[in-house]
């Protein structure tokens, strides 16, 4: 919509959160919703509830259904993954819109990232490069849900690993991994043989005598409760 | 696809050209309801809440079986004149004359377009007047509840175009308005909106007003009627959502009512049940499976003790009906997340003794699993909808399946990710310790897909909350090291600081029947 200032941006994206709290069961606003998926894609940032709020009013009045702004919806709730912001999505679009090619090959690149498949992932988003390059930070986004799934389950991983799960060899990996080791807390070790191995952050899912801590905390909302007797 | 899923139609179609051989007529008031509209009008001007509740729960009741076994009450036009011709006791007299035949008869189109008719008339009074009454929280339950039901009434009925008459579906263009999804939503929101509930129930919290201290009731002289509507068109809201296959939406509905206290949702028995079977419903498909376990666990145990309490009650059907739905979709969320300490013991053996068989076989994963998820979900998920109005021109079919079948087939698929699990759980159970290489010569797989194995089990036992925070369901967890696996034993973790809050509110509790025998 020509060359609008950041701050205008800024504004036009408030009123349609507001719009999606105070009038979300309203046909006029489909526009704006539809405006605001492609403000989503083109600044990078996302929305889940506009986002339903529009797969709703398409489920309303099927025949304002735009296929490309819910495949882009989709590839936005890709990217939101561990969320199951996909298939919240998924819940709300007609059966035979889901058997359209584009979003079979979404489905199937959920699939992939659902079972951990990384590396057929990565194959079938080559081949699908029109779908996923039309949204930006996508690429950045999946590599960090792998990140996250590799952080869950490993303490030390081997290179090969990691390099196919987040789709980064040779000296771009090298790169990556010293930006990593500077600002997110990852150890460089050397593995058996030549590999290498690294050594991932600490957290309770991976190293589960941090858990303890978790598990016994009281709430404060528990304590508030016996005050009257303490008072 | 399981058979018991087609909605259920009560016997007998009750439209004009049957009426005279069925023997009724519309304006023959016998003596009795006269007696019934005189007095629970004049109840209903002097505020008796309780005696407007006797007269709704069992005077109405037992005149309906009675007199109106299978036939609509005298019409409204008839009992008028008794009332005053009150606009409003009529528009109320209206909804218990719909919701009986609903209950009992068939509605043909027609009535279904007048009962809307009738609903936005009385909202519209209630929205935008100020009303003087006090109503039972059961009647105002009943309200919303009966209202969303007949919406999903109508969409099924809408949705099976094949063998609509002509007049049938010219009334279906005429009246495009009638049960209109935009419309029904609307007055929800409009109850939640104006009641100023929300705010009502935040101020609350910190001392501000009371709403949940006194039931809804406002002994200041005004009306319930407007906040409790608004109060439970947040429930209506959650289940109109879960209708549509949108349950974060429905979840953000219900956010302001805090079902981990009781509250007004509790105190009508079948507003709870709709409240937590909804809530645990939403939470299963956003596979917060934990959240769905607690609560169901909480609402049967409540259900074990207090349904012989309600055994004459109307709803008693509809309770034990929606206890049998909760118990399958517990087995089902312990299936997909097995664990150990979650379920009171209790519900645990009812949960054995009903599904303990059919779970062992869902847990391993073969086809015949596939055909029991299949079989329970559709037993126990909501009608689900398709809100959008049909389409007059192409051949006509019935499309009143479409919703369901898509909520089952994603549910499946769900369950299909999750199908290698089960094996990978049980040989972690065994081991402390396991090489990649050795456990995937184990399981017949070779190391990369075993690694993938691994990395769903991780993301499926690891959900996100609603806070976005990343919790741990696994019962029986690990680790990778380079190559090795360690398995973690989830041990059992002494929560002292519950412990010891029970035991201070119980020692006070104690205190408090000690210094009332003193003073006897």
């Amino acid at each position: 919509m020509g060359r609008e200032t950041p701050k205008q941006q800024q504004q036009v994206s408030y009123t349609v959160e507001q719009l999606v709290a105070v009038n979300p069961y309203n046909p006029d606003i489909l526009p704006d919703l539809e405006n605001y998926v492609n403000e989503q894609v083109s600044s990078q940032t996302y929305s889940l509830d506009a986002n339903l709020c529009l797969l709703r009013l398409y489920q309303f009045e099927p025949e304002r259904m735009s296929t490309q702004i819910v495949a882009r919806i989709l590839v936005k709730a890709l990217m939101a993954m561990p969320a199951p912001d996909f298939s919240l999505c998924l819940f709300l679009i007609p059966e035979r819109v889901q058997m359209e090619e584009q979003f079979k090959t979404l489905i199937v690149l959920s699939h992939y990232l659902e079972t951990g498949r990384f590396r057929q992932f990565w194959d079938e988003a080559a081949k699908s490069r029109h779908i996923v390059e039309a949204v930006p930070g996508f690429e950045q986004a999946i590599q960090t849900y792998a990140i996250h799934v590799l952080s869950l389950t490993y303490q030390k991983i081997p290179r090969p690993v990691l390099a196919e799960a987040i789709n980064i060899e040779g000296l771009s990996l090298d790169k990556f991994l010293e930006h990593q080791a500077a600002n997110s807390g990852w150890i460089l070790e050397k593995g058996h043989g030549r590999g290498q191995l690294i050594v991932l952050p600490r957290n309770e899912f991976n190293h589960p005598e941090l858990k303890k801590s978790a598990a016994d905390t009281v709430p404060l909302e528990h304590i508030t409760r016996i005050f009257p007797i303490l008072g | 696809m399981a058979a018991n899923y087609d909605y259920e139609e009560a016997p007998g179609t009750y439209d004009d050209a049957n009426r005279q051989d069925l023997g009724y007529d519309p304006n023959f008031v016998p003596d009795s309801v006269k007696s019934f509209v005189v007095h629970l009008y004049r109840h209903i001007r002097e505020k008796n809440v309780y005696e407007i509740h006797q007269m709704y729960e069992i005077s109405f009741q037992t005149l309906s079986d009675r007199l109106f076994k299978d036939t609509p009450w005298p019409s409204v036009d008839a009992v008028a004149h008794y009332v005053d011709n009150d606009q409003v006791f009529c528009l109320l007299y209206r909804e218990m004359w719909f919701r009986h035949l609903y209950a009992r008869l068939s509605p043909t189109l027609k009535q279904r377009i007048d009962s809307w008719d009738n609903y936005c008339s009385l909202f519209q009074v209630v929205l935008h007047r100020v009303v003087n009454m006090q109503l039972p929280n059961q009647w105002l339950w009943d309200m919303v509840d009966e209202f969303v039901y007949q919406f999903q009434s109508f969409c099924q009925y809408r949705a099976k175009m094949k063998n609509k008459t002509e007049q049938e579906i010219a009334l279906l263009r005429q009246f495009d308005q009638a049960w209109n999804v935009y419309g029904v939503l609307n007055y929800l929101q409009a109850f939640v909106e104006k009641s100023n509930i929300i705010q009502i129930l935040e101020q609350e919290k910190e001392g501000g007003e009371q709403f949940t201290a006194t039931d809804g009731y406002d002994y200041s002289g005004g009306s319930n009627v407007l906040k409790v509507l608004g109060y439970f068109s947040m429930v209506g809201l959650l289940r109109v959502h879960c209708l549509l296959g949108d349950y974060q939406t429905g979840l953000k509905c219900l956010l302001p009512i805090d079902i981990s206290q009781q509250g007004v949702y509790t105190s009508v028995i079948g507003s709870h049940i709709a409240t937590i079977y909804h809530y645990g419903f939403a939470n299963l498909m956003m596979r917060r499976y934990v959240e769905a376990i607690r609560e169901f666990n909480k609402i049967l145990l409540y259900i074990y003790k207090t349904k012989q309490y309600h055994q004459k009650s109307p709803q008693y059907e509809q309770i034990l009906k929606k206890n049998e739905q909760m118990y399958a979709l517990l087995a089902i969320c312990l299936s997909l997340c097995p664990q150990t300490k979650l379920v009171e013991e209790t519900v645990n053996s009812q949960l054995r003794e009903k599904y303990g068989e059919k779970m062992a076989r869902m847990q391993r994963y073969d086809d015949e699993a596939f055909a029991i998820y299949d079989e329970l979900f559709s037993y126990a998920c909501p009608k689900f909808i398709t809100p959008s109005a049909p389409s007059f021109e192409e051949p006509l079919v019935n499309y009143n399946q479409d919703a369901y079948r898509l909520q089952l087939k994603l549910f499946l698929y769900e369950v299909k990710q999750q199908q290698l699990l089960s094996g990978v759980r049980t040989f972690l159970k065994v081991y402390s310790t396991i090489s990649l290489a050795k456990l995937a010569n184990y399981m017949e797989v070779d190391e990369a897909t075993l690694r993938s194995i691994l990395f769903t089990y991780k993301h499926k036992t690891h959900s996100v909350d609603s806070d976005g925070k990343i919790i741990s369901n696994a019962d029986v967890d690990f680790y990778i090291d380079d190559d090795m696996i360690h398995v973690v034993e989830s041990k059992p973790v002494k929560r002292y600081g519950d412990y010891f809050l029970r035991q201070i509110v119980k020692l006070e509790g104690v205190i408090t029947d000690m210094d009332r025998i003193k003073l006897e």
